[in-house]
């Protein structure tokens, strides 16, 4: 155990010193860590309530999960929903983010400000008032009606990460492309993007996993027919602990993090 | 001969630049405002209006005068409060470690702060109860190593509800505050040791100062989040733990009370936005006093 | 196929942003085929000069005409201009030969001819054989010359070049200079350079347009820019000067009690007078004064030897400084007169200047 004496710093505090410091690290960290990944395993215990580790080993939950017509109504849903959020909000937003770093107009700014609104308001306000206006649009419980919400919880976040991917993006390329021949539209298409792409498939990314996990929103607004998959986990949840959302939480675990690596790979620029 | 300057015709093209330029974010403008701005302040209104239609303040006197809003304000401001100094006190040791490791270690314990922010918070709200709850894995493993005989009581109460607040709210305080932990100048520790400083003296005077901007931005985005919160509350409170947020939704779904609902909200925008604006002003100020030091 | 070299006129171009005049009516005309250098210090509004002609930033009124076309209301990609920037803006998505096409792409070029023509743009610049390489595997002047290969490819009427050098190693810059001027020979595009080194100014150029303040100093070739500035600071920002306060009287002038004969007649009163220090020869003791040469003393205040040469600063009675420089030849260090001593400087006539604006 030499390297307890060790120095871990410049100040010459050695590991021993800090011991205290990496348990206490090392127990948040877990904590942090150990129920999400915990629930994976737990999915696939054979008992009504389940265990870890599990004692007999089952896939009947996920064969529950696949084999009910209101879950596999509710994923469908949620996918639809979820795919049609990030087709109108990643476009949407990239092109305010645009608009807005380029324009030299102070209003720009406030517009800026404006558009953050969606991520500041508490949910549950947004959430009551979109449900009051739906009723009277009569767009309550319809597909248009979740993706038009929650393109709008999902633009703010698409216009900040555009924005933090242009500002670390040399400009002086599109003045180039401009000088060149090429108009505004062109440079924009032909030589921003393409490298803010990295940025862009991240924020497409974000507003795809704000509108899967949404739930407040969808309380009020997803139900019926065009119920989605979190309202419907929210509400058995609330009523009684059913060990097949176990096995949708795991499946949605696999989903993020394998979309996830997808944007990893085709966003990163290639190397050499 | 007069040479033209064209003076008002360029003029009259920037002001056209600008235009299309700013229209690129009409779109997205038009979007939040009428989904979010039109309705939020549709509400605001709506809380000044009697049932009857007319202009009334009926709805804040039964907020004040109706014992079950006291008692929520408090809930609210218990658990926020509470929440916010449970991850001031695991994320800045947390936070500091991660600081101080290279870069290669950190980024792999990065990786562990972050997966909550991609897992679904109902995901991570069902793991704790599952977790809490009375056959759950916290007590079936405690009795079975004799730590404890009857099962513990930590779901549907306020403890399930603030173990899954600090696990959902951790990150959000730990990004910020290990941002502003990089940023502070590794000389200047070196220098307060040659001076003369323990390093607990050095940490003392000269990081936990420095860290301060950091660690009041991540305190204020924790704080105003629990605000407003809504899920965890609902499932890990099972009804007992009413916030804010859950006294909404029940004054809807149950009431059908708009007038209620919509000034009990009106009370928490104003709250949230009052907060947020202290935050900017007191950040440039700290940020003003942090580098002084 | 060479295009025909166009003139530039530019009449009256103001920009003001609120109080400062970045732009302060400038009237510029550059010839046909011409490299003219806008040469200032930082501030000066030589960029912004530079990006009102490119169409990047729109003044708030003028005229600005390419040959016979009116341009100023014409955004930049129709102007037919070929940039350079300081930082090359290469496009990293794209290798060598993807950048030099880029331009020739969007003008509907494709195929053989297109890499014929992106090939025949590689070799001017050196660069034969580069075409498949990426952009981060070049160095520096390669980048540098690639940028120039893209801005020349398409055979623009007019080529800018915002201080295309500064970014390059001392030894690198230089050669790099006297390749430009070569290219532009050979090419004979109306090209006009930005720069803050007046050395490259001086190096490279037809002409240079000296600015400041928003302002046009003085257009002029090199030769005349360093023999006959006409303001103070066009005489403090090429070269090093001795600025002197003279009396003028006619054909003459009085400097610190002294007469010298001036070239030409000049309006009676009060002048600046302006001195080159490798202009000024430093008399050995005792020397004759020779005939037809202007002669000042002064005393000796400080001698620097610098390697090659060396530094006299000496001052006179009314307490003027003047600096003089000189080979370090042996013998020539010999014949100096040391600090505390009188030396007797000579210089010809011709090298005695007043400056046309005594503010500048």
């Amino acid at each position: 155990m030499g390297w307890l004496d060790r120095a871990a710093s410049d100040t010459q505090v050695t590991h021993r010193q800090r011991l205290w410091l990496y348990a206490l690290a090392a127990l948040v960290l877990a904590f942090l860590v150990i129920p999400t990944l915990i629930v994976i395993p737990m999915s696939f215990s054979g008992s009504q309530y389940l265990e870890f580790p599990p004692r007999e080993w089952s896939l009947r939950w996920y064969r529950n999960y696949l084999g009910s017509a209101s879950w596999m109504q509710a994923t469908a849903t949620s996918f639809a929903a979820a795919t049609l959020t990030t087709l109108l909000a990643t476009p949407l937003g990239t092109l305010a983010a645009y608009g807005l770093f380029v324009s030299r107009l102070r209003a720009a700014r406030a517009i800026h400000a404006l558009m953050l609104m969606p991520i500041i308001v508490p949910v549950i306000l947004v959430a009551i008032g979109v449900f009051y206006a739906y009723v009277k649009l009569k767009l309550v419980n319809s597909l248009a009606g979740i993706v038009l919400a929650h393109s709008m919880l999902a633009t703010p976040l698409v216009i900040m990460i555009v924005t933090a991917a242009l500002k670390s993006y040399d400009m002086n390329q599109e003045m180039v492309a401009r000088s060149l021949g090429a108009s505004r539209a062109r440079a924009f298409v032909g030589i921003t993007l393409p490298q803010i792409r990295f940025g862009v498939i991240s924020a497409a990314l974000l507003a795809f996993l704000t509108s899967f996990d949404e739930v407040i929103l969808a309380l009020f607004i997803a139900g019926g027919s065009n119920s989605t998959l979190t309202r419907n986990m929210f509400n058995a949840l609330r009523d009684q602990i059913d060990p097949t959302i176990a096995a949708i939480s795991t499946l949605m675990i696999v989903v993020t993090t394998l979309l996830l690596l997808l944007s990893q790979r085709y966003g990163n620029s290639r190397r050499g | 001969m007069n040479i033209e300057l064209h003076a008002g015709g360029l003029r009259r093209d920037e002001r056209r630049e600008r235009l299309v330029l700013l229209g690129l974010s009409a779109p997205a403008l038009l979007l939040v405002g009428v989904t979010m701005i039109a309705p939020v302040a549709w509400l605001f209104g709506l809380s000044f209006l009697s049932d009857t239609g007319e202009w009334s303040l009926e709805h804040y006197r039964r907020m004040i005068e109706q014992p079950s809003y006291g008692r929520t304000f408090v809930t609210t401001f218990k658990v926020s409060l509470l929440t916010t100094a449970i991850c001031i006190g695991a994320g800045y040791p947390l936070a500091y470690l991660l600081s101080q490791l290279p870069r290669r270690a950190a980024n792999l314990c990065m990786i562990a702060v972050l997966l909550p922010f991609w897992t679904s918070l109902l995901v991570r709200t069902y793991a704790w109860l599952v977790l809490l709850q009375r056959r759950g894995l916290i007590n079936d493993w405690g009795m079975r190593l004799g730590w404890w005989d009857e099962p513990l009581a930590l779901v549907h109460n306020l403890t399930g509800t603030l173990i899954g607040m600090v696990h959902i709210m951790l990150p959000f305080l730990v990004l910020p505050l290990l941002n502003a932990m990089r940023a502070i100048d590794a000389d200047l520790l070196k220098a307060a040791a040659n001076l003369g400083a323990s390093p607990a003296r050095a940490f003392r005077s000269v990081f936990l100062p420095l860290s301060l901007p950091g660690l009041a931005a991540g305190t204020l985005i924790v704080f105003i989040l629990c605000l407003g919160f809504y899920v965890t509350p609902a499932v890990l409170g099972g009804g007992k733990v009413i916030m804010v947020s859950n006294h909404i939704a029940n004054d809807i779904e149950l009431f059908f009370n708009w007038g209620a609902a919509s000034a009990l909200g009106a009370v928490l925008l104003v709250l949230t936005m009052l907060l947020l604006w202290c935050a900017t002003k007191l950040l440039r100020f700290e940020k003003l006093f942090g580098g002084a030091h | 196929m060479q295009r025909q070299a166009v003139p530039i006129a530019a009449r009256g171009l103001r920009k003001h942003y609120g109080a400062v005049r970045a732009l302060d009516d400038v009237d510029l005309d550059v010839q046909a085929g011409e490299f003219l250098t806008l040469l200032g210090p930082s501030g000066s509004g030589k960029t912004t000069l530079l990006m009102v002609l490119a169409g990047f930033i729109r003044p708030d009124q003028g005229s600005l005409r390419f040959g016979s076309d009116e341009v100023i209301r014409l955004a930049p990609h129709k102007r037919d201009i070929g940039m350079v920037f300081q930082n090359y803006a290469l496009f990293p998505h794209m290798d060598v030969a993807g950048n030099i096409a880029y331009p020739l792409r969007l003008r509907g070029v494709a195929g053989n001819e297109l890499t014929a023509r992106v090939d025949k743009a590689l070799q001017t610049v050196q660069l034969a054989g580069y075409s498949a390489r990426r952009i981060d595997e070049l160095s520096g002047g390669q980048r540098q010359r690639v940028a120039l290969a893209r801005a020349i490819v398409f055979e623009p009427r007019i080529v800018l070049m915002d201080e295309p050098l500064s970014a390059l190693d001392k030894q690198l810059r230089e050669r790099m200079q006297i390749e430009l001027r070569h290219l532009h020979e050979q090419l004979g595009t109306t090209t006009i350079y930005v720069t803050h080194d007046q050395r490259e100014a001086l190096t490279m150029s037809d002409r240079i347009a000296v600015i400041h303040g928003g302002r046009i100093q003085q257009l002029d070739t090199p030769r005349h820019l360093y023999e006959r500035p006409r303001n103070r600071f066009v005489a403090e920002f090429i070269g090093e000067s001795s600025l002197l306060v003279v009396e003028v009287a006619g054909e003459r002038c009085l400097c610190d009690g002294q007469t010298l004969r001036l070239a030409q007649a000049a309006a009676t009163g009060a002048a600046v007078l302006m001195l080159r220090p490798e202009r000024l020869q430093v008399l050995a003791h005792g020397a004759a004064l020779a005939d037809g040469l202007n002669h000042l003393q002064a005393r000796v205040v400080d001698l620097v030897y610098q390697g090659d040469s060396f530094l006299l600063q000496a001052q006179l009675a009314n307490g003027s400084t003047i600096n003089a420089r000189g080979i370090a030849g042996t013998a020539a260090l010999a014949a100096l007169p040391q600090p505390g001593e009188t030396a007797c400087l000579a210089f010809g006539i011709d090298d005695t200047v007043l400056l046309a604006d005594a503010a500048p």
